[in-house]
């Protein structure tokens, strides 16, 4: 049986001159990013507003969302949004914030819960109270933020300081075209979206790092070769691994998005638009950003330390 | 690549055939598990022998979360209302006479003795109030500050250490009465902790409607015995409270005769003559005591059972009730009889809790998100198995048996070390069966390169491992980070989520690295192959 083979065996592509294409449309599809989420903004789910979610299913039947909105608004104040929502006679229901504090919430729910408890079963029922929202926003900014740091440590600890720095760019690439990705799509953004973009960083960096491990062997290998050159070397050589896992993981990830259920739903979609984006930044931006940081210098500075065999931060 | 030393692959294999005993529980039946649990000789640890079964996340099997918030604000002014009698004591015990009253302030009490004697009388009293014995002065930081200032004014505040002392300690109490409450409601396995500095967090499996456990949750239970006010009480004595039941409110003696704190026990039961659910209850000797003197003296009067400043009932005195026992009637319901026997039982919070955070999901939610969670783990594991198998021919199927193994891993370690599996975690699994693969796809590529540039195959066998090695470490170690962090920072399901990242990654390195090695090592030296199977 003829196996298959996503890439060819030897590939010579021309990477670094494709930055003159990659690095603007980056930049737009940033701007447009940053845009997004300023303008039309996130939709952001009641873990960061704070408000209550309701899913119920019908006892029988379908789901009347004209009835229940017609109701909902009756009890609680502010926006409410009503959806069909999985299977047929589901539906959920979302509002803000209500006033009263932490025990206006309670009240308010119950009294939606009792106007609907004949006709429906509650699948699912969450009060974010604004106390614990407001530290939810935090925590989850305060992860994201550090976990780039902390990778920021250790690349910079593992290679030169500009492979740090390059996949620090890369990485925020990644983040804020996700956010506009969010913004875009409108896609709700909760506890779950964190860890989405969490494992993207996670995810881009792994795929950053191996590129990046080719480069650092590839420049002792090489002394003399131009960068631009030996960075398309290394591309090349690992492309056929960036692609296979990038296929791997996707291939995962689209049997969570068809069977995984509505709650797993966006955030599959997150995480495949994060894979395709992380394999791209990891090739067209981690990688040609090094020529820019100098990497040849980094790269002859090593080669001096290598002799202790040591892999820490040459003094460059 | 031939040195595969013996003594390695008898770890390997016993370790994947641990990995397979201990996730077995979880396919085995409730009773079967608990059969074995009982098995197990006393002499060996509980946790070498399999029988813990996978502990599912609240999101899975269904239940109630529920966040509350402990009232700082009644703590402390429970605390300066204790300030202000002991005060008070010490002023009475000194004979201290004072110009005005009392002063109250947000964290403490101010007094005003113009006498400067007495003044320094007054602090010598309140110093040694303030910092308790002399055995555990200068251990820790004061609770307690005291100033003197110059126009003869005491001020006693508590310090941001005190508030914080007692908000623990009133935290701790109530976590001890809540477990009672929750306990008594006969749920399996509830999990009450703590959180952060003035929070609880109680999680309770597989309950329908949670009304019930927060309605528990949620009340004081501050029970008082107290007299109905006469016509004709100086209305500072006197205060108005709602009935429980019916509206209306009615003049209660500020006076309490008899506190919650002293019943010892209360059932539920039914009154012998109008068949009415009532609660019954005991009083220990002292408030046995009170009681007994209180109703000798006020026959004839009405007394006012209050719960949570709320009138219960007011049953009239007939005759002394000397025995210490007594019955609560209130038009109650079977359940709501039975729900105060519980709270009475369980004793009163400390301070009122407030529900900050509430996340219930009802058992067919569940179900649901189980059976949604199996099919994406069983598509996902057929697709990338076929696309290895495609890919990579045999050295494909190693890295399949390695997959699974790396996956029987995760089950293991949870049911080991007892995480919560979450539907979260499950994705966080399936995103793992295509991560895991990814460090075999290195080690594969990397020998393809290392043929193609003219290594023997032996050769760019070795080099392909031992390259492609810390790469993998690397590219690992970045995944890790993130995936810790958000354990540190995530909560709930999303913590399920970081726990089978990081598993995942750990039995990553062991399964794609050494057990595919080891396949292929056999593969070597028993076939003999002359060149790359893919």
């Amino acid at each position: 049986m003829k196996l298959l083979r996503i890439v060819p065996d030897v590939t010579t592509f021309g990477f670094m001159s494709f930055r003159r294409v990659s690095f603007p449309l980056s930049a737009i599809l940033s701007v447009v990013s940053v845009a997004a989420f300023f303008v039309i903004s996130m939709n952001f789910g009641i873990d960061f507003t704070g408000g209550t979610l309701i899913e119920m299913q019908a006892r029988q039947g379908k789901a009347d969302i004209s009835i229940v909105r017609e109701a909902a608004s009756d009890l609680a104040v502010g926006e409410i949004e009503v959806q069909e929502f999985g299977t047929a006679g589901g539906v959920s229901i979302r509002f803000g914030l209500q006033p009263g504090g932490e025990q206006g919430q309670q009240q308010v729910m119950e009294r939606v819960k009792s106007m609907f408890e004949k006709d429906y079963e509650f699948r699912r029922v969450e009060v974010v109270g604004p106390r614990v929202s407001g530290e939810l926003v935090q925590s989850g900014t305060l992860g994201v933020v550090l976990s780039i740091v902390a990778v920021l440590i250790y690349l910079w600890f593992r290679f030169e300081w500009q492979f740090a720095v390059g996949a620090v760019i890369a990485t925020l690439h990644d983040l804020v075209l996700t956010i506009g990705f969010f913004a875009v799509t409108q896609i709700e953004f909760n506890m779950t979206s964190i860890a989405a973009i969490l494992t993207i960083v996670g995810y881009s960096l792994n795929d950053t790092v191996v590129v990046f491990d080719r480069i650092r062997e590839l420049l002792r290998r090489y002394k003399t070769m131009p960068a631009a050159e030996l960075l398309d070397l290394s591309i090349n050589s690992t492309l056929s691994r960036t692609l296979m896992t990038s296929v791997a993981t996707s291939l995962a990830l689209v049997a969570l998005v068809i069977y995984g259920g509505a709650v797993i739903k966006s955030f599959s979609w997150a995480m495949i638009f994060g894979v395709l984006i992380g394999t791209y930044s990891s090739i067209f931006i981690a990688a040609p950003v090094l020529i820019y940081l100098g990497v040849r210098n980094a790269g002859e500075a090593d080669q001096i330390e290598e002799s202790d065999a040591s892999l820490t931060t040459p003094k460059s | 690549m031939m040195r595969f030393s013996r003594f390695k692959t008898v770890a390997v294999l016993l370790l994947a055939l641990s990995g397979f005993l201990y996730a077995m529980p979880s396919m085995l039946s409730p009773d079967t598990r608990e059969a074995i649990r009982k098995g197990i000789p006393s002499f060996v640890p509980a946790w070498v022998v399999p029988h813990q079964a996978i502990v599912l996340g609240l999101d899975l099997q269904g239940g109630s979360h529920v966040l509350l918030e402990v009232d700082t604000a009644t703590i402390i002014r429970t605390q300066v209302n204790t300030l202000r009698d002991d005060v008070r004591r010490i002023l009475r015990e000194e004979k201290i006479a004072l110009a005005g009253g009392i002063g109250v302030q947000a964290r403490g009490v101010n007094v005003r003795v113009s006498d400067s004697a007495e003044r320094t009388r007054l602090m010598g009293k309140l110093r040694e109030m303030a910092l308790g014995p002399v055995l555990t002065r200068g251990t820790s930081a004061p609770t307690m500050e005291l100033v003197e200032q110059p126009d003869g004014l005491v001020v006693l505040t508590l310090t941001e250490v005190g508030v914080n002392e007692r908000v623990r300690k009133a935290l701790d109490q109530a976590i001890e009465v809540l477990r009672r409450r929750v306990d008594a409601l006969g749920t399996t396995e509830p999990n009450i902790q703590r959180q952060g500095i003035d929070r609880i967090l109680v999680e309770v499996p597989g309950l329908q409607d949670p009304r019930k456990l927060k309605d528990i949750l949620g009340t004081t239970a501050q029970l008082e015995f107290r007299f109905l006010a006469e016509t004709g009480a100086a209305p500072g004595d006197v205060e108005n409270m709602p009935f429980q039941e019916g509206g209306g409110n009615a003049p209660v003696e500020k006076r309490v005769i008899v506190q919650g704190e002293d019943l010892i026990d209360a059932q539920p039961a039914f009154d012998s003559r109008t068949r009415e659910p009532i609660v019954n209850f005991r009083f220990n000797v002292r408030g046995s005591q009170r009681f007994g003197q209180a109703t000798t003296e006020g026959v004839g009067r009405s007394l006012a059972i209050v719960l949570d400043k709320k009138v219960i009932s007011a049953p009239r005195i007939q005759t002394p009730i000397t025995g210490g026992s007594g019955q609560i009637s209130g038009h109650f319901t079977v359940e709501s009889a039975n729900n105060l026997a519980i709270l009475l039982r369980a004793g009163a919070l400390p301070a009122p809790l407030t529900i900050v955070e509430e996340r219930t999901v009802g058992p067919g939610l569940g179900q649901d998100s189980i059976a949604a969670g199996k099919l994406a783990s069983y598509c996902a594991t057929a697709l990338v198995v076929a696309l290895m198998m495609i890919t990579y021919g045999l050295f494909g199927i190693f890295a399949n048996v390695a997959l699974v193994i790396h996956v029987v891993l995760i089950f293991a370690m949870m049911s080991l070390l007892g995480s919560t599996l979450t539907l979260p975690g499950i994705a966080g699994i399936v995103l793992t069966i295509g991560t895991a693969v990814d460090s075999n796809v290195l080690i594969y590529e990397r020998i393809r390169e290392e043929h193609r540039s003219g290594r023997s195959m032996i050769s760019a066998l070795e080099a392909g491992f031992d390259r492609a090695f810390a790469t993998i470490i690397d590219s690992n170690v970045t995944m890790f980070l993130a995936a810790a962090l958000l354990f540190l920072f995530g909560s709930g399901p999303v913590r399920g989520f970081a726990v089978t990242m990081i598993l995942g990654i750990i039995t990553t390195v062991v399964t794609a690295v050494t057990m595919t090695r080891m396949m292929i090592a056999v593969w070597y030296r028993t076939a003999r192959p002359t060149h790359l199977p893919f």
